[in-house]
């Protein structure tokens, strides 16, 4: 018996890969198992490779997993560029009406679009596929039944029609797969959750996050990966005193954003690399002016253009200063789908406790994940509002060492919001006190934000893992094989990157090492830590795709092997 | 210096057409707030980058909100600030390059939305704050520091591009004129949906134009300015373009559009036609519950 599955489809875009996926992990999550989805597709309508991968477990789940044990090959391309991450025990599932699959071994081609026009639904070739997979894993064959049941009860007339087509579509490959005698070790059945479960992504996540904590006003531009949280706020986002937009442009957007936190509303917006670089002077605005609002950032690769629809971690140091002059905006990295939910209310609440911009780094991988997690406990949800003027301080706002009441357009207490230096009343300056005395005020503020959580374990240890974003549920895969394997090793991890949490600031600065495993060429976090005081060294990858497990624990192996040497030696 | 905060030390030029403006706006503060019952505090003027944005320091009398952004960005900053807080009456204040320059690109979207708040352009043909430039304003072969062999773009015709965005609500002024302006400030401000009103506000020390605007009959020289022909309809598009493109400058109302449906009245209309509904985070997850 087995704990886990991984099958991934491959084809090209717009063969339905990344539904297949979901459709696999939905199923079985429906019926208990833990599941995981990871996508990539290229930046085109249709066509182009594209795979979705679906990791379904009967224990919680860190990564999308690193071997496959079905490989769903849709053309030629598909299977000569995955067969390689075939586990030896794994099957391809080919599209025989596409190309043969020569030498031997264990491949079953099914001509999946003959057998779902035979099945009456000519659509259901994906289901057709599902059949021979869950055939192959031993996975019950009730389980799709009742998914696809509940999935197309749309209380339409041709309901019946339709899943009668896809039920029949999923015996014709079953009953394909079971003809060849292959099989994989079947997964163990699932370990019933007593906790409320939902199956999430992580835009959605976000969102939900953002609402929770009282979001008003959202307003975005059109790009990949972050068009998916732009339309689901459209969606969502709605009441008395809410107003959702699509932009013109980033420009747009952060200007925008700027008026709607200076009216006193909770405001947010989406973007990826490119947008954010349009926004640097709208975002120093925001740190002059004092104006709360998010900005969430769903990183790509790569400069200009770059990978638009791929993985990365490379907008950190971009985020923490984009634009020009003296300013640190506050950045908040989940490494999680809950993270996501927790982070986006976290970013709308530092936004309000400091009075300024916070951008939430996201990245591809998280925001287009699907997942089952328990259902956040919104009893522990804190939103928090800004410290409104009451008008005591006449037209003065920014007063006194640090934050200072917020008047709100329409009340009391009249000032400028100001993009120049400026004085109490918001008026123009070019005084050198004022400039520094403002400039102190303004930094003054993100002392407020460095008490965020974190997580720390075997902290005896003189060396420590240290990944963030996404990178952390490979990174924590990789840690727990390594001490494991006895390595004596500490592990921290935070979403709070800027500022750091105080404390973890100090306990990573006092380590000999501090390896940091991020997917950018340059080593970004870990710049940001030396900086600080942190000998800290990156474990870096810039693929377009997350780590995989083994291979980033063989890395922070090689590197405790090297470094460690030196260390001592010191 | 103003009254407001006498240490605030920035000072337009003797004679600067941004002085009469500012009288105007601050007139049709107060007016509109008798008028309507409202305090000035509901007002907001955003004010863009060059000598024109200064304004929003300046403003004696019953205080205003006001926010200084960012060069170009003062149609971005109303339509957020607009959109999230329809109850505020909202106002920008501009100058050519501000705003037909660097921030031309964000007149078209304001308009399309129907983005209910009232533009007030100081159009000087010239760049000042930053010493005598060439605008998108500025005349043929006129010498500045960046055109020396006189300028060799044709100029822009500001009331023409508005028509062609699709501004719904159009007016040409003078900062001589403070009184009229006055009224058509508090016109536009009533007026439900997006309103422009350039004026022609001259600068002093770079591009003292009040000579050429005014004209002089003595010397045989025709005014550029003129006042709208009592005949003309300004809910005439057609009428409204051959006014905007006579190569003069028209003062008075320009273009009205018979109906104007304001941005957030739209989405209102929209969201009550659809029946869309408010959801709490509980049932959104719940939605999600396997």
């Amino acid at each position: 018996m087995s704990k886990n599955l991984v099958v991934r489809f491959a084809g090209e875009g717009g063969q339905g890969v990344v539904g297949g996926s979901e459709i696999l992990a939905a199923a079985a999550a429906a019926v208990g198992y833990h599941v995981l989805t990871f996508s990539t597709f290229p930046s085109q309508i249709k066509g182009g490779p594209a795979w979705g991968q679906a990791r379904i477990s009967t224990d919680e789940i860190l990564s999308s997993g690193d071997d496959l044990d079905v490989l769903v090959a849709l053309n030629r391309y598909a299977y000569d560029h995955n067969v390689e991450e075939l586990s030896e025990q794994g099957v391809v599932v080919y599209n025989s009406e596409e190309f043969e699959v020569d030498e031997g071994g264990r491949a079953i081609g099914l001509p999946a679009d003959q057998m779902a026009r035979d099945s009456g639904n000519p659509r259901a070739a994906n289901m057709v596929v599902i059949g021979a997979v869950a055939q192959l894993a031993g996975f019950p064959l009730e389980h799709l039944e009742t998914f696809i049941t509940a999935r197309f009860t749309r209380g339409r007339p041709g309901d019946d029609k339709i899943i009668e087509g896809n039920i029949s579509a999923l015996h014709m490959g079953a009953e394909e797969a079971a003809k060849t005698g292959f099989s994989l070790e079947s997964l163990d059945s699932p370990v019933p959750s007593p906790d409320e479960r939902v199956l999430i992504k992580g835009f959605e996540a976000a969102g939900l996050g953002a609402i929770a904590a009282g979001l008003e006003t959202f307003i975005g531009y059109p790009i990949s990966p972050a068009t998916t949280m732009l339309t689901y706020m459209e969606e969502f986002l709605h009441g008395e005193g809410k107003f959702v937009g699509q932009s013109s442009s980033e420009i747009e957007s952060i200007a925008a954003l700027v008026g709607g936190g200076f009216s006193g509303k909770k405001i947010m917006t989406s973007t990826a690399g490119p947008g954010l670089s349009l926004m640097g002077e709208g975002l120093g605005l925001a740190w002059m002016a004092e104006i709360p609002l998010v900005v969430v950032d769903v990183q790509r690769g790569g400069p200009a253009t770059g990978l638009p629809t791929k993985t990365e971690q490379s907008d950190l140091l971009m985020a923490m200063n984009p634009g020009h002059g003296d300013m640190s905006v506050p950045v908040i990295a989940p490494g999680s789908i809950e993270e996501a939910f927790w982070g986006a209310i976290e970013a709308v609440n530092w936004s309000e406790r400091y009075q300024g911009p916070v951008i939430m780094l996201s990245e591809a991988s998280i925001a287009e994940r699907q997942q089952d997690i328990v259902k956040p406990d919104l009893s522990q949800v804190r939103a928090e509002s800004r410290v409104v003027s009451d008008g005591s301080t006449g037209n003065e706002r920014y007063v006194g060492d640090g934050v200072a009441p917020f008047p709100v357009p329409g009340g009391p207490g009249a000032y400028v919001a100001n993009g120049s230096e400026h004085d109490e009343q918001g008026d123009t300056t070019h005084l050198p006190e004022v400039h520094v005395t403002q400039t102190h005020r303004r930094f003054k503020k993100l002392e407020l934000l460095a008490n965020g959580s974190y997580e720390a374990e075997q902290t005896g240890a003189s060396i420590a893992v240290m990944p963030w974003g996404g990178s952390k549920g490979s990174a924590r895969g990789a840690y727990l094989e390594l001490t494991a394997g006895g390595e004596d090793l500490a592990w921290y991890y935070t979403m709070f990157l800027n500022p750091l949490p105080r404390e973890l600031l100090a306990e990573l600065q006092a380590k000999d090492l501090v390896l940091v495993p991020e997917l950018n060429y340059l080593g970004q976090l870990a710049q940001v830590l030396r900086a600080q005081g942190v000998n800290a060294h990156a474990v870096t990858q810039y693929t377009g795709l997350p780590f995989k497990v083994r291979d980033l624990r063989d890395r922070i192996a090689e590197e405790l092997r090297t470094r460690s040497g030196k260390l001592a030696t010191v | 210096m103003s009254k407001r905060n006498p240490v605030y030390d920035f000072k337009w030029c003797p004679g600067c057409g941004d002085f009469g403006v500012k009288r105007s706006i601050e007139g049709a503060l107060v007016e509109r707030s008798a008028t309507l019952s409202e305090s000035v505090e509901k007002t907001a003027i955003v004010a863009g980058i060059g000598c024109s944005g200064n304004l929003v320091h300046l403003q004696e009398g019953p205080q205003p909100f006001g926010i200084h952004g960012i060069h170009g960005r003062t149609l971005p900053i109303a339509y957020g600030l607009k959109s999230s807080r329809p109850d505020l009456n909202v106002l920008v204040v501009s100058g050519d390059g501000d705003f037909l320059s660097i921030g031309a690109e964000h007149i078209g979207p304001q308009a399309k939305r129907n983005l209910d708040i009232t533009v007030v352009i100081m159009d000087n043909g010239v760049y000042g704050l930053t010493k005598g430039q060439a605008s998108p304003t500025t005349e043929l072969e006129v010498v500045t520091s960046t055109t020396p062999y006189g300028k060799l773009d044709d100029p822009m015709s500001p009331l023409e591009t508005y028509l062609a965005a699709g501004v719904g609500w159009l007016a040409s002024s003078m900062s001589t004129q403070v009184k009229a302006l006055q009224e058509l400030i508090v016109e536009g401000m009533a007026h439900p949906g997006f309103s422009i009103i350039h004026v022609q506000s001259p600068c002093t020390t770079y591009n003292d134009t009040y000579a050429a605007l005014k004209g002089n009959e003595k010397e045989g020289i025709e005014p550029m300015a003129f006042p709208v022909p009592e005949d003309h309809d300004p809910a005439d598009l057609a009428s409204a373009y051959r006014l905007a493109q006579g190569g003069r400058i028209p003062i008075g109302m320009v273009y009205q559009r018979p109906d104007s449906v304001p941005a957030h009245e739209r989405l209102r209309a929209a969201q009550e036609r659809t029946g869309s509904q408010e959801k709490t985070v509980e049932e959104l997850f719940a939605a999600m519950a396997i």
